[in-house]
């Protein structure tokens, strides 16, 4: 192909056009619009100018601080739920890589990842038939006799949110953390053995570092979800203990406050970039051991 | 391979978590207590025939499949438009323009369904299926990007070039090689996308604006206990299909890596 540089990026540019403009006009204009409305001056059903960071002053200075609990409550729901899975899956994937015929592997991602393409919505709502009051859990305790009233888990909103979260986001974790496994140099493994090493110290020394990025990865792709998740906290916590997706809802739909839900919108994507950033900053300090 | 007791019957119990939920369908589906609760009642097949007769839920599935239908068809040729030419081209903007076409992969869904909706609104474009299809691909044509990305690449560039040689358009070249090498990533993204959009619920509920769409119809019907047997016996279904689908796409999937002499491995994501 005798193509000159700016022939082929003509012909580059032409062909993502149609994919580029659609994203341009559906995404980052709407994106553009929701930052416009944050600093506009709102009430219900009203969006106006001047131009204020009242909407963003609504967040941190309302005199319960009730807003401010929901942030932290999101957050902390997601890093909770982000450490329970990642703690979880590591053991899954390090069998995968270390412990399953290479032919075999496939077939074990694949049993893992079903599960999670397999209705979220149903999925959700079985867990609030499981820890629900009188569910399975309940009627199975109270019916081996090993309890005699019902533990009705669901009452917890916060615990059962996080349970429903770590399950339905657990095959997340198990992927990127398999793929950095996978990449470990298996003679490396072998030379901190001939060395001496115990295989648990070869494993803390060599093995774990090395898999970091996996790690990592896998913290941020449950975290993003989680933090953002909308129909947990409605269906099981029974919309007792709403997180910052529902609180968006409920400013920019059921109050018609487009300002006020517009600045609560780029507070949660500033959160979920600051978080990213930090995990991205500390993957940095194990990218370079990794060939 | 060494054996580890240990790790193993650790990740077999990670698979019965995993799993729980979902074996929970099919035995509570044709249990007779209106209840999902042991001891287990007998087996009865009444909730499957409830379910078959609710004309809402037939609606609801007639229009989640014109959703997943148009849903798919759509993110996988916009998804073949960005994968041909970042896996070909080299051109000005291309890291931030692909950078923009995956970000909803790194957005909380919620935030792409409130930008769309606020936009909207705002014009005054009324709600129905269609913008429900509008904000449904944006989440979608990442994940074709990135199966046909995958496609594409392990495409051998002497093929095409050869297929110049002898005197085809480009046109043709990827009408008769092109295509039809990387026709199973394209199925296999076709039927992920279809995945997706069928399950998807943020932008079915808030862009959808009360329309009858499955997975919404589901979220509204488990708040009263007397429907919550169809619907296990409705998600016995689902997951059924879901399964069917998700294995042909990981076939298509395989054997193309396998057509462009690659090795399979890994999964979808």
């Amino acid at each position: 192909m005798a193509a000159t540089p700016s022939s082929e990026a003509r012909a580059g540019l032409k062909l993502i056009s149609p994919t580029a403009i659609y994203v341009l006009l559906l995404l980052a204009v709407p994106l553009g619009t929701v930052l416009l409305y944050s600093v506009l001056s709102g009430g219900r059903g009203v969006a106006e100018l001047p131009l204020t960071l009242e909407n963003y002053g609504t967040l941190f200075f309302h005199p319960q601080g009730a807003y401010l609990y929901i942030l932290g409550k999101s957050l902390l729901i997601a890093l909770a739920v982000t450490t329970i899975t990642v703690l979880l899956a590591y053991p899954v994937a390090y069998f995968v890589s270390f412990h399953v015929k290479p032919d075999r592997k496939s077939l074990w991602l694949f049993l893992i990842t079903i599960p999670f393409w397999t209705s979220y919505i149903i999925r959700v709502s079985l867990w609030f038939q499981i820890i629900g009051y009188n569910g399975l859990i309940d009627s199975g305790l109270m019916g081996l006799g090993i309890m005699d009233t019902q533990l009705n888990i669901a009452s917890y909103s916060i615990l059962s949110i996080i349970i429903v979260l770590a399950h339905a986001y657990a095959p997340f974790a198990v992927l990127p953390i398999f793929v950095s496994l996978e990449k470990v140099d298996r003679s490396l493994l072998e030379a901190g053995q001939d060395l001496g090493e115990s295989r648990w110290v070869t494993f803390l020394r060599v093995t774990l570092p090395l898999s970091m990025p996996g790690v990592i990865a896998a913290a941020l792709i449950v975290f993003i979800p989680t933090v953002g998740d909308y129909v947990t906290p409605e269906l099981v916590g029974d919309g007792k203990e709403p997180m910052i997706a529902n609180l968006i809802e409920t400013q920019l739909l059921k109050l018609q406050n487009f300002p006020q839900g517009s600045a609560f919108a780029v507070i949660s994507m500033l959160m979920v970039a600051i978080v990213s950033v930090i995990f991205v900053l500390w993957n940095r300090r194990y990218i370079g051991g990794q060939k | 391979m060494k054996k580890a007791p240990f790790l193993r019957s650790y990740t077999l119990f990670y698979l019965l978590f995993l799993y729980g939920p979902i074996l929970l369908l099919p035995i509570f589906a044709f249990n007779q207590s209106k209840v999902v609760a042991f001891p287990l009642q007998g087996f009865t097949l009444q909730w499957f025939g409830e379910m078959a007769a609710d004309q809402n839920l037939r609606n609801a599935a007639k229009n989640s499949l014109i959703i997943a239908f148009s849903v798919a068809s759509l993110s996988t040729l916009l998804g073949i438009f960005a994968a041909r030419a970042s896996v070909r081209y080299a051109f000005p903007g291309k890291a931030p323009l692909m950078g923009m076409i995956m970000l909803p992969l790194v957005l909380p869904e919620m935030i792409v369904a409130m930008a769309l909706l606020v936009v909207l609104l705002s014009i005054g474009i009324p709600l129905s299926l269609f913008t429900v299809i509008l904000g449904q691909v944006l989440i979608c044509t990442p994940f074709a990007v990135a199966i046909l990305t995958s496609a594409f690449q392990s495409l051998d560039k002497s093929l095409e070039e050869a297929a110049m040689d002898l005197g085809e358009t480009p046109l043709s070249t990827f009408r008769l090689i092109v295509l039809p090498l990387v026709m199973p990533g394209i199925l296999a993204s076709f039927l992920i996308c279809f995945t997706i959009s069928f399950d998807e619920f943020i932008i079915a509920n808030f862009l959808g604006s009360g329309q009858p769409i499955l997975s919404v119809y589901i979220f509204g019907q488990f708040r009263f206990p007397a429907k919550v047997p169809s619907m296990l016996a409705l998600g016995t279904v689902l997951v059924c299909l879901s399964i069917i689908l998700l294995g042909i796409a990981e076939y298509m999937r395989r054997r193309g890596i396998a057509k462009a002499g690659g090795q399979a491995s890994g999964g979808f994501l």
